[in-house]
């Protein structure tokens, strides 16, 4: 056969689009709005809509004939910007009341910008802050409940924390109550799944909440966030029971590789197609709340009885990594996050397993610290105290300073709604169970505020 | 969307079923009616399930993928098999390194 193409790989590609999931989950067009900085603040607002809809025009109808030519579901088509902190700068006058209202008007605009070109979510409102805050910064991050909360596709994001500069415990004290705020300002708290704090923060994330276009990329890029948890689940469960770890190590290594080199090939094709450079391929293992497109079922498939119980930590190191080195070898374009995310309300698995127990905030902690990102779509009680969630935020950056590594939060305190209780989101955001927290207080160390210093990095035992 | 300029746009057809008689005859049929060249067949009963790949050629075809695809597939309803038809770079970039 002059194709080579065996009948058994044309049906195991057909099964992984049909019946398993596969899907490029997000295309993200990054726009540099540099460019638009202005002393004036409706100078700045004019040239920040003309710039974003000349570049984004086509994109939705564009990525929709990628999808359809190559039969494989494109889910999420979404803009990135450079964080709203840099550019917003100019157009600040000093007077704070003022400044936010600009800030927030900049929501709305953004939020009009998105709805205007068709993409689902507009990311990138929000600073880099790691060290310290800059009038900008601290404008845009008080304006963050008003502005999320009021508007509908607008996501936020800070970074405030890296391995080269420490833990910025100043902003991290004052974003537990912009936190609260949020979830305070919007229904059932949701405007909170917006918004994300970051340790080590990377510029070419394709998926939301935290995305953002990042001051060293070009002017336009198409980013493109690959999933497949369902396909991996599979493999790992058509495995035979016996199968040493190395073994699962590799049958996920090969699938990470097939379902990279797919995705690789649409966002080329749709990069070549707008006419922009081609960014970054960001494989993630992203669940869905569709049955069996569940990263936690993957970690039951390898023998744990619950997501959450002894071994999880380590299951999912060896997902996370295997995904990694399937992806790195089949693309030379792998950036972004690249491994495994852990979002609990939008994973039947997690979502089960904190209903159950097993699955705590401490373990999920301890996860963290292998998956790609961090403690992710948490539905907390709204009782929750402000330090707290700064306290749980600090204990997260740690572990992503400390272990070079990107870390984040994304925590949803739910107004009266207790440990136990149950909160439905409806759509891509799933629901929770909201899980306990510790209610020792943590008031005096995040009181101290200041910096957490940069960790050394040799010397690791 | 047109493929890559002076590339031929080549695609694997694959159907699905229970097996009877006269379903390449009818799949071929349909493909003949619609200008594509069938350049490679590939068949097996997997299971007792009837399993076809073919290897075509749309450069010549009334339509382009994006149209083809859906159309197939509502053909393959009407002649009771599944049919999936997808570019033929997606298999050679998952499946070959």
């Amino acid at each position: 056969m002059p194709h080579a193409i065996s009948l058994e790989e044309v049906y195991e590609t057909y099964r992984m689009t049909a019946a398993e999931h596969f899907d490029i989950r997000a295309v993200t067009l990054g726009i540099n709005l540099l460019p638009c900085v202005s002393d004036s603040f409706t100078t700045f607002a004019g040239r920040v809509e003309k710039r974003i809809v000349a570049a984004a025009r086509h994109f939705v109808k564009r990525t929709e004939q990628v999808q359809s030519y190559y039969g494989i579901p494109i889910i999420n088509k979404r803009i990135t910007v450079t964080p709203a902190a840099l550019v917003l700068a100019g157009a600040l006058t000093g007077d704070a009341c003022r400044d936010r209202e600009y800030a927030v008007a900049f929501a709305r605009l953004l939020d009009r910008c998105a709805a205007e070109v068709g993409v689902d979510f507009l990311g990138g409102f929000g600073g880099l802050s790691e060290k310290g805050m800059t009038y900008a910064d601290q404008t845009v991050m008080d304006a963050i409940p008003e502005a999320l909360a009021g508007t509908d596709k607008v996501c936020g994001f800070f970074n405030l924390a890296s391995a080269k500069a420490g833990i910025n415990m100043r902003a991290v004290a004052r974003v537990g109550g912009i936190i609260h705020d949020l979830a305070h300002a919007s229904e059932n708290a949701i405007g909170a799944a917006k918004f994300v704090v970051f340790a080590n923060a990377v510029s070419d994330n394709p998926f939301m909440a935290g995305g953002f276009h990042g001051i060293q990329e070009a002017d336009n890029i198409i980013n493109v966030g690959i999933s497949g948890p369902g396909v991996v689940r599979r493999v790992v469960e058509a495995a035979p029971r016996d199968l040493p770890l190395d073994g699962i190590a590799e049958v996920i290594k090969k699938t990470a590789f097939k379902i990279t080199r797919a995705g690789e090939l649409v966002g080329q094709e749709l990069a070549r197609n707008l006419g922009v450079r081609f960014g970054s391929l960001d494989l993630s293992l992203a669940p869905t709340t569709a049955v069996g497109d569940s990263v936690g079922r993957i970690l039951e498939a390898m023998g744990l009885e619950r997501v959450g119980t002894h071994g999880s930590t380590a299951a999912l190191m060896l997902l996370t990594d295997a995904v990694k080195k399937g992806g790195l070898m089949a693309s030379s374009h792998i950036g972004g996050l690249s491994g495994a995310f852990i979002p609990v309300s939008e994973d039947i698995g997690l979502a089960e397993g904190v209903q159950s127990g097993t699955l705590t905030i401490d373990k999920l902690e301890a996860m963290t610290s292998v998956c790609s990102v961090g403690l992710d779509m948490i539905a907390v009680p709204g009782d929750t105290r402000t330090t707290t969630i700064s306290a749980i935020i600090a204990d997260e950056l740690a572990i992503g300073v400390m272990n070079n590594k990107t870390t984040a939060v994304r925590l949803i305190p739910v107004p009266g709604k207790d440990a136990g209780d149950f909160v439905s989101w409806g759509g891509l955001l799933g629901h929770a169970y909201i899980i306990p927290v510790h209610r020792e207080q943590s008031d005096y160390f995040i009181w101290r505020k200041g910096q957490i210093p940069a960790p050394v990095t040799s010397f690791r035992n | 969307m047109s493929g890559r300029s002076g590339e031929r746009e080549r695609a694997v057809v694959l159907v699905v079923g229970t097996d009877r008689t006269g379903i390449v005859a009818q799949v071929s049929d349909f493909l003949w009616k619609e200008n594509v060249n069938i350049e490679d067949i590939n068949q097996k009963i997997m299971q007792g399930v009837f399993v076809m790949t073919m290897l075509v050629d749309l450069t010549e075809a009334r339509t382009d993928l994006g149209v083809m695809g859906p159309k197939l597939e509502r053909f393959g309803q009407q002649i009771d098999m599944a049919i999936h038809i997808q570019h033929l770079r997606i298999f050679e970039v998952m499946h070959r390194v």
